[in-house]
Formats: structure tokens, C-alpha cells, sequence
């Protein structure tokens, strides 16, 4: 096995070994600590295909910005003695059902794809800044600033909700 | 290709035991500096001029009394100093020490990863450092160890943005991620504090607040709080939290050095006269001496500035910092835009 395979195999290993951790975990504090886990053999995933700006920024957002506040949020939750919410049966059922059909699609999904993995995982700079630098700006200029069009939305729609529940109360 | 990777191995650990050993005396130094701006003389028993008080304080740590809080999870609260410790450590691989050498026409650069993204692993690398003062946090199972390490996680969390926001305006005039030819640049042309002044002033605040240090040591403010995050922490635990803070600085140092002051450039530096390996020798010891520049002022600022309350910190941090740097951001374009450099 080459290096980089021993890499892949041990990602892969990581990353499931730490999702199934995420949702086995009774503390939610233990989950998003896994989560985190999960994001960093990703970030490796993309770094072993030479997507070493997708790595980084994937770094930066998911386990820099966007898991610290849900850290932040389920530390300031559970500060009391954890109490479970009862859901209802309906609710159980329905999710079942829903998970059920997922994996449905999913598992056919596998089944038709071809397995190939390339043989030199590190080729290839489609991932380098410059290149995915000119992709976005020149060929997918206008979905790329109506995405962040919608982003400023999002955002000022937080700030918006965050403002009106402090002057309520 | 085995030359080099050995090369690299021994520059890994040549840069972890500077940047270890810079830690270890600028702790000496600060006490030194405080006791001159106070009047007073100092850390001045262990060896002459206190020299050997870094020594005599890590064996001071070591020695003391581990505590492990009960009802707080073992591995949780080990990981976090380690945690913290590791990111202050990991920046140092992407910074350009200097031009590098050649010995028997082999290339020997001094810098141990040269990737194309090097900002971008350091902004990751700084957004991850909070997780180790969460995670302690959290694990000591202490109500102000949880309120410290959210009052840490929050301000770091929050000046992280301004920082980038800075950061991506020097990226524009660079127009490259790689540090290593960020330093190459300032050569040919001046160094980029000339063009980037108000970007730096943003950079240089919020490295302060990054690394926790006065006037932005709300984490910590030990004349109010009961110690911050690390409360419930003693012996080698407590003494990685502090020491990382001093690594922090070191590095936020050498950054601030190399992308706004030219890195290991000095002015004349091709009058001289000389070349190659002497250049190159002279050429990290300037950056050194950067360095220490900058962690003067980092003391500096420490012993002369009260502390902030925290609304100001985040009024400072969201109000002023963050449309300061975007109006940067703005003008770095129109400026550009005019000049005919876009």
C-alpha cells in the first residue's frame, strides 16, 4: 500500500468511526466534539485529491466558525442536569420512515455506481486557489453572487430577528 | 528527495525549539520589562540577571500538585491545554525564516511547508485555537472556568473576522496566499505596511485580542474574574496554558514581521555587497530582531494599557473594527482600480 492509500483508508476509518460517534454519544457536548473529528478526515479527504482550498476553507468554516457556536450554544444549554425531551410516538414513526427511505436511495445509488478510484489521488489542481479562483469569476460569475446575495439575506434576516425578540422583551 | 525530507524533519525541530526557547525567555523578559516600566528590578536571583528564572518557573510547574477536578471528564481535560498548545505550535510551519541556503548546489529553504495556501492555514489554525480553551472549559466542570472559556471563545470568534477581513485586502494587492512569496514581493517593492497601513493597525489589534494579551485579557483578568478558563487547572496544565500564550505571541510576531514589514528584507540589503549564505544568515537574524520588536510592543502595550470592559471589547471588535476593515477593503480596491494595478 502507498502512503497515500494508508492515508485514505485511515480517513475513511476516522471519519465513520467519528460519525457514528456524533449520533452513539449520549452527551451533546461529546457530539459536536466528534463532528468536529468528522470535519477535520474530510478536510484530509480533500487535501489526499490536492483540494487544498476546499481543505482549508472547509477547516476555517465548518470546524472554525460554524462548530464553535454550536459548541458555544449546547455549552451555555446544558448547564443543568440534562432532561430528555419525550417526543411523541408519531414523531418516532415518521422519523423511521423518513431515515428509511434515505438509506432506500441511497444504497440504490451505490449499488449502480461503479467503484474507480483514481490511481494517483494527489494529481490533478482543479482544487488550487487559481484555478478555482478563475472557475468561479469567470465561468460561474453570476451563481456565484447570487449566492452570496442570498447569504447577505440570511444574514441580515438573523440580525433582524435577533433585534426584534431584545427590544420585545 | 531523502535529503530533503530529513532536512525538513531537523527544521521542524529547530523552528519548535526556538520558538519554545523565545517563549521561555520572553517570559523572562516580560518580567523584566514590567519591573523597568515600574521602577522596580525584577526577577534578579536565579543566575545572573535572573537568567536562569524560565528554568527555575518550568521546574516550579512541573512540580506542583496535578489536580484532576472530580465529575469532569479525564481525557477531555488533558486534551484542552494539549489542544491549545498544538495550534500555538502549528502557525510556525508556514512562516518563511529566511531566503535559505545552499550547500554543494542544494537548495535548503527555510521555511518548512511552502503551500500555496499558507494565509489560509494560518486563519484555520487561529479558528481552531479556541477549541482548546472551550474544551477546558468545559471539562473542569466549574461554572467560571465555562463563563471564562465563553467569554474567551467569544472574543476570539469575534475578532477572527476583522483579522481576515484585514488580511484579504493585503491579499488583494498580493494576489497570491503564499507567505513565502508575500516576503519575496516586499523585496522588489516596499514593504506592504507602506501600502497597507490601516489594514495593519487593524491586524496588529487584533492579534492582541487573539492572543489574549492586554488590553483585550478579558479571558483572564485575574483583579475580577476568579482566573478565567483555566480556574481548575495547576502543575504543567496551567503552566501549557500560559506558556501557549507567550508561543502565540511569538508567532502572531513573526507574522505580523513577515507580511507587513518585509519578512526576513532589510533596506540595502543587495548593496552590501554580499551574497548568497552570509545574506541569507544576516537575513534571519534581521527577522529575528522584527520579532523581537514586536513582542516589545506587545509587553509594552501590556503594562501600559488598563484593561477594556467587555461591551467595548465587543463594541470595538463589531462596530469599528469590522466596517474599518471593510472600508479598507474598499479604498485597497478603488485605489487599485485608479492605479491601474487590477
Amino acid at each position: 500500500m502507498s502512503l497515500t492509500e494508508i492515508a485514505f483508508y485511515f480517513l475513511s476509518f476516522l471519519a465513520i468511526f467519528s460519525a457514528l460517534a456524533v449520533i452513539l454519544s449520549k452527551n451533546p457536548v461529546y457530539s459536536v466534539l466528534y463532528l468536529i473529528v468528522t470535519f477535520f478526515s474530510i478536510a484530509g479527504h480533500y487535501f489526499l485529491m490536492n483540494a487544498q482550498f476546499l481543505a482549508a476553507v472547509h477547516i476555517i468554516v465548518y470546524a472554525g466558525a460554524i462548530m464553535v457556536l454550536f459548541l458555544y450554544v449546547i455549552m451555555m444549554l446544558n448547564l443543568n442536569e440534562e432532561q430528555e425531551e419525550k417526543t411523541k410516538n408519531w414523531v418516532k414513526i415518521a422519523a423511521v420512515v423518513s431515515a428509511c427511505s434515505i438509506m432506500l436511495i441511497m444504497v440504490s445509488l451505490i449499488s449502480k455506481s461503479t467503484y474507480n478510484m483514481g490511481k494517483a489521488p494527489m494529481a490533478g489542481d482543479a482544487g488550487l486557489v487559481q484555478n478555482l479562483g478563475k472557475v468561479l469569476y469567470k465561468d460561474y460569475l453570476l451563481p456565484f453572487e447570487l449566492a452570496s446575495v442570498l447569504f447577505l439575506a440570511a444574514m441580515v434576516g438573523a440580525v433582524y430577528l435577533s433585534k426584534k425578540e431584545t427590544s420585545k422583551s | 528527495m531523502d535529503q530533503i525530507i530529513i532536512y525538513k524533519i531537523i527544521l521542524c525541530a529547530i523552528v519548535f525549539v526556538v520558538t519554545l526557547g523565545a517563549a521561555a525567555y520572553m517570559t523572562w523578559g516580560e518580567r523584566k520589562l514590567a519591573s523597568w516600566l515600574q521602577d522596580r528590578v525584577g526577577p534578579d536571583r536565579a543566575g545572573p540577571f535572573g537568567l536562569l528564572q524560565p528554568i527555575a518557573d518550568g521546574l516550579k510547574m512541573l512540580f506542583k500538585e496535578e489536580m484532576i477536578p472530580t465529575h469532569s471528564n479525564k481525557w477531555l481535560f488533558i486534551l484542552g491545554p494539549s489542544f491549545f498548545m498544538l495550534t500555538a505550535c502549528m502557525t510556525g510551519a508556514v512562516i518563511p525564516w529566511g531566503a535559505g541556503f545552499t550547500i554543494d548546489g542544494t537548495y535548503f529553504p527555510m521555511q518548512i511547508a511552502d503551500i500555496n495556501i499558507g494565509l489560509l492555514y494560518m486563519l484555520g489554525v487561529v479558528s481552531i485555537g479556541v477549541y482548546g480553551i472551550m474544551i477546558g472549559g468545559w471539562s473542569s466542570n466549574n461554572k467560571f472556568a465555562l463563563l471564562g472559556a465563553l467569554r474567551a471563545s467569544s472574543q476570539m470568534i469575534s475578532y477572527e473576522v476583522a483579522m481576515g477581513l484585514a488580511l484579504i485586502a493585503l491579499v488583494m494587492l498580493t494576489g497570491t496566499l503564499n507567505l513565502g512569496e508575500i516576503v519575496a514581493q516586499q523585496d522588489a517593492d516596499y514593504a506592504y505596511i507602506v501600502y497597507q497601513p490601516l489594514g495593519f493597525l487593524i491586524f496588529l489589534i487584533c492579534a492582541f485580542a487573539e492572543t489574549n494579551r492586554a488590553p483585550f485579557d478579558l479571558p483572564e483578568s485575574e483583579s475580577e474574574l476568579v482566573g478565567g478558563f483555566h480556574t481548575e487547572y495547576s502543575s504543567m496544565k496551567l503552566g501549557f496554558f500560559l506558556f501557549a500564550e507567550y508561543i502565540n505571541m511569538f508567532i502572531s510576531s513573526a507574522v505580523m514581521a513577515s507580511l507587513y514589514f518585509g519578512g526576513y528584507n532589510f533596506p540595502f540589503q543587495h548593496e552590501l555587497g554580499l551574497e548568497g549564505n552570509l545574506l541569507s544568515a544576516i537575513q534571519t537574524a534581521v527577522f529575528l530582531g522584527k520579532i523581537l520588536i514586536f513582542i516589545f510592543v506587545f509587553m509594552w502595550v501590556r503594562w501600559t494599557l488598563p484593561r477594556f470592559r467587555y461591551d467595548q471589547l465587543m463594541n470595538l471588535g463589531w462596530k469599528v473594527l469590522l466596517p474599518l476593515a471593510i472600508f479598507n477593503i474598499f479604498i485597497t480596491g478603488l485605489v487599485m482600480y485608479f492605479t491601474g494595478k487590477l
